[in-house]
């Protein structure tokens, strides 16, 4: 599903985090959205995702205004996935995945084989489904993410959102997790602080400056010397990766 | 089409275990009402509650039949309402707040109810045309609707809530020591300390109507709402984008819980130790998804209190021990083992 956001405002008291953002992801496509600390990326995703209202603007997720849709509905083509969320409940994984079932049922309906079918595909998806008995709380940082990840699958979503997924995880684990999501059969956005990462995984970049958007293109068109020194304040050499339109930064000591 | 649902050990050994239950709990009910100063056998209980249903019209002594009927079946069956009332409060407290400490009286409840009630008892506010249960009943709600406020409408997230709830605790305590301490004599204090360390004695029918109505809703409106407090596991955010109307599920269960709670109040005072204990001994064997929890909570609660109750009147002769005091007393060394056991394996 296509997204259009149209001149998005957010702000907290008197405080402006977003300030006038307009973008478009198309069908399939996979949205880096990168920027310093604080320049708005959560708080984009969130109101991309209709988690949050924006005070003027709006969000349109396959041609229709996600303000006018109810939060159940949007949750069956939309899913989002937090920032390394956490719980103290004693849940197994399967649990867990299930709870991605939530806006396909209604109060008191049963557990339907379509239900089986996607919490099993999910788990699969993210290679978990033999950890499926396991706790939730002896699972490692790679593992939980891969869970949630596979719990916004079984939700059957068109598109994703995802907040900073590769956030506290090991190399190996963070391209793992993006190479699947950049794999799925969806449209998704994904915040990202990597940028080395966003430029191997995402076909194309927006890039957040104190709630605006700065550039946006294609990571070999985003992410010159010029606009890391600009927007980051760092000095980097900017040279070909062996893979075409996907460039490769080398940041300096100074 | 539905099919087995293996994740939660199918419906087949939960319905079997809340069967179980009501069998325990029936027969707890039975000993409640043959024990007490007066003994009376369970053959004569079970003849005399079939004549005060009606169903047969077995000649045993009035006073046996006044006393199971009247007085003793009506205590034991409120003493289960209560129990499954305050375990219900706690289990959707402690899911919507997050906080494995939540119990029914964490929005202040209590605190309102006991200045509600010593407004009436020592004040005298309403001229004799308030009973103490309504005094409690309107601090209980006036506590709540402090709460409520302070948090938005209980919107502002679980710490928000839980600082309100304390806050507004910490008010009206001031409020009923002041009271308390400025004009009331030593009777009327130890009248509603002992009022709000709880007792059974004293409720009648119309106690057990009122009250049965009123948890019968409560947990209806919570079974109806369980995949909703399921999806608050990893908060209100993650709720939200599982499609959960955040929002309005809080403000509902929340007005639900104080609904619930400041109703047993009101009649039996603050019962504490249950709502806190049975929702994590319950969790330990059904787990911890709402549509198992909510029902084994209400049973095992209910349970709880009626047992408690027959201990408060047998421990020491003679005499009725607070049934506050023992529900702690008994709850707190079962609570240790459940701690015990169910420690993290590190």
């Amino acid at each position: 599903m296509r997204i259009a956001a149209r001149n998005l405002v957010w702000g907290v008291r008197r405080r402006t985090i977003v300030s006038d953002v307009s973008l478009d992801v198309q069908e399939g496509e996979t949205l880096g959205l990168i920027g310093p600390n604080g320049s708005g990326k959560s708080s984009l995703l969130r109101l991309l995702a209709g988690l949050r209202r924006p005070l003027s603007g709006r969000v349109e997720i396959g041609g229709q205004d996600i303000a006018s849709v109810p939060r159940r509905t949007l949750a069956r083509q939309v899913a989002f996935v937090q920032q390394s969320a956490a719980t103290d409940t004693n849940v197994s994984v399967r649990d867990v995945v299930r709870l991605g079932r939530t806006p396909h049922r209604s109060a008191l309906s049963g557990w339907s084989a379509e239900d089986e079918t996607a919490v099993a595909a999910a788990l699969d998806r993210v290679d978990m489904a033999g950890h499926r008995a396991q706790a939730w709380q002896t699972l490692s940082g790679g593992e939980r993410q891969r869970v949630h990840i596979a719990r916004a699958l079984a939700q059957a979503p068109r598109v994703m959102f995802l907040d900073e997924p590769t956030n506290h995880l090991d190399i190996h684990h963070q391209i793992e997790i993006l190479r699947m999501v950049r794999d799925l059969d969806l449209t998704s956005v994904v915040a990202l602080h990597d940028l080395n990462l966003a430029a191997m995984f995402c076909d194309r970049i927006v890039v957040l400056r104190n709630g605006a958007v700065a550039a946006s293109g294609t990571p070999e068109a985003v992410l010159t010397e010029a606009l890391l020194r600009d927007i980051f304040r760092v000095e980097a050499e900017v040279g070909p990766s062996s893979r075409p339109g996907q460039p490769h930064i080398r940041f300096k000591a100074g | 089409m539905s099919t087995a649902d293996p994740a939660e050990g199918g419906t087949g050994r939960l319905l079997l275990l809340l069967g179980a239950a009501v069998v325990v709990l029936a027969f707890a009910v039975a000993v409640a009402t043959a024990i007490g100063d007066f003994a009376i056998g369970l053959g004569t209980v079970f003849l005399a509650v079939t004549n005060g249903l009606g169903l047969t019209g077995a000649d045993i002594p009035p006073i046996e039949q006044s006393v199971v009927w009247d007085l003793r079946l009506s205590r034991a069956l409120v003493a289960a309402l209560a129990g499954a009332g305050l375990a219900l409060c706690g289990t959707i407290l402690q899911a919507l707040l997050r906080n494995p400490l939540a119990e029914p009286f964490v929005l202040g409840v209590s605190a309102g109810a006991s200045t509600g009630a010593v407004c009436v008892i020592v004040l005298g506010i309403g001229a004799g045309g308030l009973s103490l249960s309504m005094g409690a009943f309107a601090g209980a709600f006036a506590a709540f609707a402090l709460v409520a406020l302070l948090s938005n409408g209980a919107t502002s997230g679980p710490n928000h809530t839980i600082l309100a709830g304390v806050a507004a605790s910490q008010l009206f305590n001031a409020i009923t020591s002041y009271i308390v301490t400025t004009s009331g004599n030593a009777q009327q204090a130890r009248d509603v300390m002992f009022w709000l360390l709880g007792s059974f004695g004293g409720v009648r029918w119309p106690d057990f109507q009122l009250l049965i109505g009123v948890v019968v809703l409560g947990l209806a409106i919570c079974l109806w709402m369980a995949r909703s407090l399921d999806a608050f596991t990893f908060g209100d955010e993650d709720a939200a984008a599982l499609g959960v109307p955040v929002a309005r599920i809080r403000l509902i269960l929340f007005g639900v819980t104080a609904l619930v709670t400041a109703t047993i109040v009101s009649m039996v005072g603050a019962i504490g130790f249950v709502g806190l204990v049975v929702p994590h001994a319950a969790r330990y064997v059904v787990g911890p998804m709402h549509l198992r929890l909510i029902p084994a909570c209400a049973a095992v609660g209910a349970i709880f209190m009626v047992l408690a109750d027959i201990a408060s009147r047998v421990v020491v002769a003679q005499q009725t021990i607070p049934i506050g005091v023992v529900t702690a007393l008994v709850g707190v060394p079962f609570f240790a083992i459940i701690l015990y056991r169910a420690r993290p394996q590190t």
